[in-house]
């Protein structure tokens, strides 16, 4: 029990349950499978970026371009298919890559020149979005290929309600479950995903990383090109989610994704932070934003509540670090 | 001749070289626009559209000299100018005239709630130990949803005659919103270099573990520095609306990267511990030319955008080599 309480993701876990009772009590239907299938494929867009924010955010960096990134990557890949024809699995492949070297760019500033990850991102997100809405004039694209439509309707399996209509566990969903899995397996099992952490402990000065004998450069690479990637496919849920590619629909809205993560318990410092941990913040803000709509709560209030719930609980977070800190001084203190 | 060049460059080498990058920006600008660069016209609206930028950014540079960074500036600017004009139309709409009292409160008033908003973001960043990006974040989406709140998502405009002079009479031929500029940064510039708290800021963003051993009382100079950015970005609010004679919970949503560009162009380290006022007007001199330049050129918008971040990285990519040169590395 004492182990519960000592971990971020249990608080959260927490709080997960008391806004679900809240929310059911006033409206029953959020408690219901086909509500939660529903969010688990709307918010899948969010949750692969989210995978990709918090090894970057573990590395000690952070990444402001990814949407800028998911936006390029969605915009081209679509225009490809349209034009020379594809697959589902060539629409991934192809925005995967794209997405990866943009990811690779930002690598490259950032440790060849030593420029801080905040300000390369804010830079490189404003070169890739400006250079393609000034290409493309920023339209829309409604007719998107076939088998946009077709996969986007695929469930693995379907239930039919009381009144005949349909739902069920969406691809889409699956898909995001792979991409953690993998992140997962990357972070705990795997040397590259052991020296995040490494890299990310040691703060703004890496040279206790370097002097353990890690390669720095071949790590951020692997981090922001692997950010890319999933911003690359994430472009392409949001294409099957919303049917329709609208280039100025996701820059801007990068803090969604970054809270939800440090929501998790990601510290921005670097060098701690869990994918389940990142799971149960997107979970948060997703039952937060439904639970709001099923309240019917005006939705000028939405920015209002979830800043207010973002500031309250990084605040937390924070004034728990600062405990812990000095508990391991009054260990320390003790030894001694 | 060439013995004093050689002089003053050894003396402000930023300087040297932001006034020769303004010479050539200048030029180039002026060939590319042969007919209309030059036209008093052009140069009167220049520097109308910097000051807005200008306290921004200076409200941006001093939190960046201690080592942080302040992305709720725009947004703080807003909850100003929309506190005075809602104030503004409430008062001369009900009392059918006495402007001068209402136009003074608005103006309190709109100060007082930046002041607000810098004491909020100094408490969560100096008593709490938040992380500067994640509490400005936050407090920007809080602040942008309170704006929308008080505005339903419209726009307030009408404001008296005498309010909207300020953004836009002259006088003696220069516009007012540069004087006022003036005035401000000379006031900052006189804080930070000859005031105790201004020079402990600047030790702070050098090293702030070691400036609390010597006695700098670290919460007290990081909380006056959130204040000061924060009444910053309401000066910049209140401008905004005087210059557009409307408010509206989204307005400069763009400048939040050409504030970190101008300080870190001007000589502002991202790391903390350096920057000074007279590089951060140098660089907001050599945006402004090559906005308006480009903005001559019918150019587009978004191509502007993309050359800010090229810009950005440039600089960033200069000042690593000159730092390495100079032996003056961070950390």
């Amino acid at each position: 029990m004492d182990r519960f309480f000592r971990r971020t993701e249990s608080y959260i876990f927490l709080a997960i349950v008391i806004f679900s009772i809240l929310i059911t009590i006033i409206n029953p239907n959020f408690f219901s499978l086909e509500n939660l299938f529903d969010l688990l494929k709307s918010y899948s867009f969010v949750g692969i970026l989210a995978a990709g924010v918090l090894m970057v955010i573990i590395s000690g960096g952070i990444d402001i371009s990814f949407m800028a990134v998911a936006t390029v990557a969605e915009y081209l890949t679509v225009l490809f298919i349209t034009r020379f024809g594809g697959s589902m699995f060539t629409a991934f492949l192809a925005a995967g890559l794209i997405g990866a070297l943009m990811g690779v760019v930002n690598a490259l500033l950032i440790h060849s020149f030593n420029i801080p990850t905040v300000i390369a991102t804010i830079a490189t997100m404003n070169i890739f979005y400006g250079f393609l809405i000034m290409a493309t004039g920023g339209k829309w694209i409604y007719a998107l290929p076939e088998c946009f439509r077709d996969f986007a309707g695929i469930r693995v399996f379907t239930i039919t309600n009381a009144n005949g209509s349909q739902y069920g566990l969406s691809i889409i969903t699956v898909l995001w479950f792979a991409v953690l899995l993998v992140s997962a397996l990357i972070l705990r099992y795997t040397t590259i995903g052991r020296s995040l952490y490494a890299i990310g402990g040691c703060g703004i000065d890496k040279s206790p990383a370097r002097r353990a004998g890690l390669n720095i450069l071949k790590t951020q690479v692997f981090v922001y090109a692997y950010m890319g990637l999933l911003a690359g496919m994430a472009g392409i849920v949001q294409a099957l989610l919303v049917q329709t590619v609208a280039p100025n629909s996701m820059v801007g809205k990068e803090l969604n994704v970054i809270a939800a993560v440090v929501l998790g318990g990601a510290s921005i410092a670097g060098g701690s932070g869990t994918v389940l941990g990142a799971v149960l913040g997107v979970a948060l803000l997703a039952i937060l934003n439904n639970g709001l709509t099923l309240m019917r709560v005006p939705s000028y209030w939405y920015d209002v509540l979830i800043g207010a719930v973002i500031i309250l609980s990084v605040a937390v977070g924070a004034l728990q670090g600062k405990r812990k800190k000095r508990k391991a001084i009054e260990i320390e203190e003790k030894a001694a | 001749m060439n013995q004093t060049l050689r002089k003053t460059y050894a003396k402000h080498p930023e300087g040297f070289v932001l006034g020769s990058i303004i010479l050539f920006v200048f030029c180039l600008m002026w060939i590319l626009n042969p007919a209309r660069f030059l036209r008093p016209g052009n140069l009167q609206s220049m520097a109308f559209q910097l000051p807005e930028l200008g306290l921004l950014s200076l409200a941006m540079m001093v939190i960046m000299i201690n080592g942080g960074i302040n992305l709720a500036i725009v947004s703080t600017a807003n909850i100003s100018g929309i506190t005075a004009a809602l104030i503004m139309k409430g008062l001369v709409a009900a009392e059918g005239g006495n402007a001068v009292s209402a136009i003074l409160l608005a103006v309190a008033a709109a100060l007082a709630v930046a002041a607000l908003v810098g004491i909020a973001n100094g408490f969560l960043v100096a008593y709490l130990d938040m992380s500067p990006i994640l509490s400005t974040l936050g407090m920007m989406t809080l602040l942008n949803g309170i704006t929308i709140l008080m505005t339903k998502g419209y726009v307030i405009s009408g404001f008296p005659p005498a309010y909207t002079a300020i953004g836009n009479v002259l006088v003696f031929g220069i516009p007012l919103p540069i004087i006022v500029f003036g005035l401000i940064s000379a006031a900052v510039a006189f804080f930070l270099n000859s005031t105790a708290t201004g020079f402990e800021l600047y030790m702070i963003g050098t090293n702030p573990l070691a400036s609390l051993y010597s006695g700098v009382n670290l919460r007290g100079v990081l909380m006056k520095s959130y204040i000061l950015s924060g009444l910053l970005s309401g000066c910049a609010g209140l401008i905004m609306i005087a210059r557009f004679n409307s408010a509206k919970s989204d307005y400069g949503a763009s400048y939040l990267l050409v504030t970190v560009l101008a300080s870190v162009l001007g000589g502002t380290s991202s790391t903390g511990g350096f920057g000074k006022v007279t590089g951060l007007v140098l660089s907001l001199i050599i945006l402004q030319i090559v906005s308006s330049g480009l903005n001559l050129l019918q150019a587009n918008a978004f191509l502007t955008r993309a050359l800010w971040g090229i810009i950005l990285i440039l600089v960033m990519v200069v000042n690593h080599y000159s730092q390495k040169s100079s032996g003056r590395t961070p950390a």
